[in-house]
């Protein structure tokens, strides 16, 4: 069972300095906002606004920034789940080995075969990244995301590459896999319309310096999340009566 | 139908025997005691192996190469990565890096016997030095191209040092510590045998440089053929199958 985690995420001040020239690159300023326990949260934004910074300082990947990420859980470091905007897999590893090796436990092995088995990949447990597509090669880091049994899962554009009828079923996955064992989710998305899909809150970035322009939750019920008509409706309601919203889109 | 011999094997094989050919033809043409015809030195070979010298004498050679290419490999590939991976370290011995790649190997030789005396760990230790700036610079640049990607998807997802090594670094180091063996092989050869030739009493080198002096071609030509043939063996035994292991997951 996860246990309970509220993230607080409050970065001051984030700069890049590029090698060639000294001069700093402002990122993320003054940008606050928390992702509540088991809450879905897709952070929408232009892209190249900072997106993937922000995932990769929650990740703690880069700790090269003025603030803070609070976890309320303390006392254990959360076992993070980061799938990439690229798969990410090690090439010299089969699909099953590199799911393996993000597992601390030798007892989830039985998940990873529920894990294929749901994503239809089983059969490909035994070979290589190479040989797989790149839609394949996603829907396996999703399953590594997955496979940590995640308090926090970062998805950064994970169904970029898939097409349409894949990437409504991996969406699906990866609902009911929430729903089966609740932990939060930042997913950054730049399509409004998935948005709306999955989250339980929208989170408009700017462009760059990133800050946030405002956290919209959305009222609409689980169980109508497939009617398309629901998600358009809400999304020209958004569009019309949030002016700074359509000026990032 | 012509073209079906025409694969890598029978290419090879077929080149091996034309260069077979024309040098028992040159020898046959010269027949000058300088050139001694393959059939002899076949013969002398045969001869060193049964008196059992030839196999003293590159035993000796091969344990000399097997002890100094492992204190060179792994004190190069250690300071490789380490350099590869430190940009600081790297400035600071860089100029080091240049000087000892570019000393002479003879003087590096001569050194450590007018330093360490005539003995075994100085003619080793005149190997080494020669090797390891190879090794390193080969190594430093295997290790500055790591995949930052890959890396942080090991720290995300808390591999720790030795995961990280096994399954993610080394598998990138891997083709280059492949390169820096075979060039590594061939050169503390050439090395090895001027080191045995100034200051050991036992050897190729030494051997060499006895027949040498009595103008004895067959048998210098016998002993080349004798170390040709292990290095192929090396070769095809040792370095192929783990090219081939290493290259499966590859498309």
């Amino acid at each position: 069972m996860a246990t309970m985690m509220d993230i607080l995420i409050d970065i001051k001040h984030k700069a890049y300095q590029t090698q060639s020239s000294s001069r700093k690159n402002i990122v993320i300023k003054d940008l606050k906002f928390s992702l509540n326990n088991q809450e879905f949260v897709c952070l929408v934004g232009p892209s190249g606004c900072g997106k993937t910074t922000l995932l990769n300082t929650i990740a703690g990947l880069d700790s090269n920034f003025q603030g803070k990420i609070a976890l309320e859980n303390k006392n254990t470091t959360p076992n993070i789940g980061y799938v990439f905007q690229n798969p990410r897999l090690l090439p010299w590893r089969t699909i099953r080995e590199n799911i393996e090796l993000v597992l601390t436990s030798p007892q989830s092995t039985d998940m990873v075969d529920t894990l294929l088995e749901a994503m239809q990949l089983k059969h490909l447990a035994d070979s290589y990244p190479e040989h797989l597509s790149l839609g394949m090669s996603r829907r396996i880091s999703i399953i590594r995301a997955f496979a940590v049994n995640p308090d926090i899962l970062l998805m950064d554009e994970p169904f970029v590459s898939l097409d349409a009828p894949n990437a409504r079923q991996v969406r699906k996955l990866l609902l009911s896999l929430w729903q089966q064992r609740p932990h939060s989710i930042l997913f950054v998305t730049h399509d409004l319309r998935e948005a709306i899909t999955l989250a339980d809150k929208l989170v408009f970035l700017s462009k760059s310096p990133m800050k946030i322009v405002s956290e919209i939750n959305i009222p609409i019920a689980r169980e109508d999340r497939e009617n398309e008509a629901l998600i358009e409706d809400f999304r020209q309601h958004l569009i019309s009566n949030h002016p700074d919203i359509k000026a990032l889109l | 139908m012509f073209s079906k011999f025409l694969t890598s094997q029978y290419l090879g094989f077929i080149s091996l025997i034309l260069f077979l050919l024309s040098w028992y033809g040159l020898a046959t043409l010269l027949n000058q005691h300088t050139l001694p015809s393959p059939v002899i030195v076949l013969k002398v070979l045969k001869q060193e192996i049964i008196s059992g010298e030839l196999p003293y004498h590159l035993g000796i050679t091969l344990l000399r190469l097997i002890i100094s290419f492992s204190i060179a490999m792994l004190i190069g590939c250690s300071i490789g990565i380490l350099l590869g991976r430190h940009q600081k370290l790297d400035y600071f011995l860089d100029q080091w890096l240049v000087i000892f790649l570019n000393v002479p190997a003879l003087v590096t030789i001569i050194l450590c016997y007018v330093w360490f005396g005539l003995s075994e760990s100085a003619a080793i230790l005149a190997v080494v030095i020669n090797k390891i700036p190879n090794v390193i610079v080969t190594m430093r640049e295997g290790t500055r191209t790591l995949n930052q990607d890959l890396l942080e998807m090991a720290h995300c997802y808390h591999f720790g040092k030795r995961k990280t090594f096994f399954h993610v670094i080394w598998p990138q180091l891997y083709p280059f510590v492949m390169a820096t063996t075979r060039s590594g092989l061939a050169l503390i050869w050439k090395i090895i045998l001027v080191v045995e030739l100034l200051g050991r009493s036992n050897g190729m080198g030494y051997q060499l440089n006895i027949y040498f002096q009595l103008f004895d071609v067959a048998s210098i030509l016998a002993y080349t053929v004798a170390f040709i043939v292990i290095i192929q063996l090396i070769e095809m035994l040792i370095l192929k199958p783990f090219d081939k292991n290493a290259k499966k997951w590859r498309r």
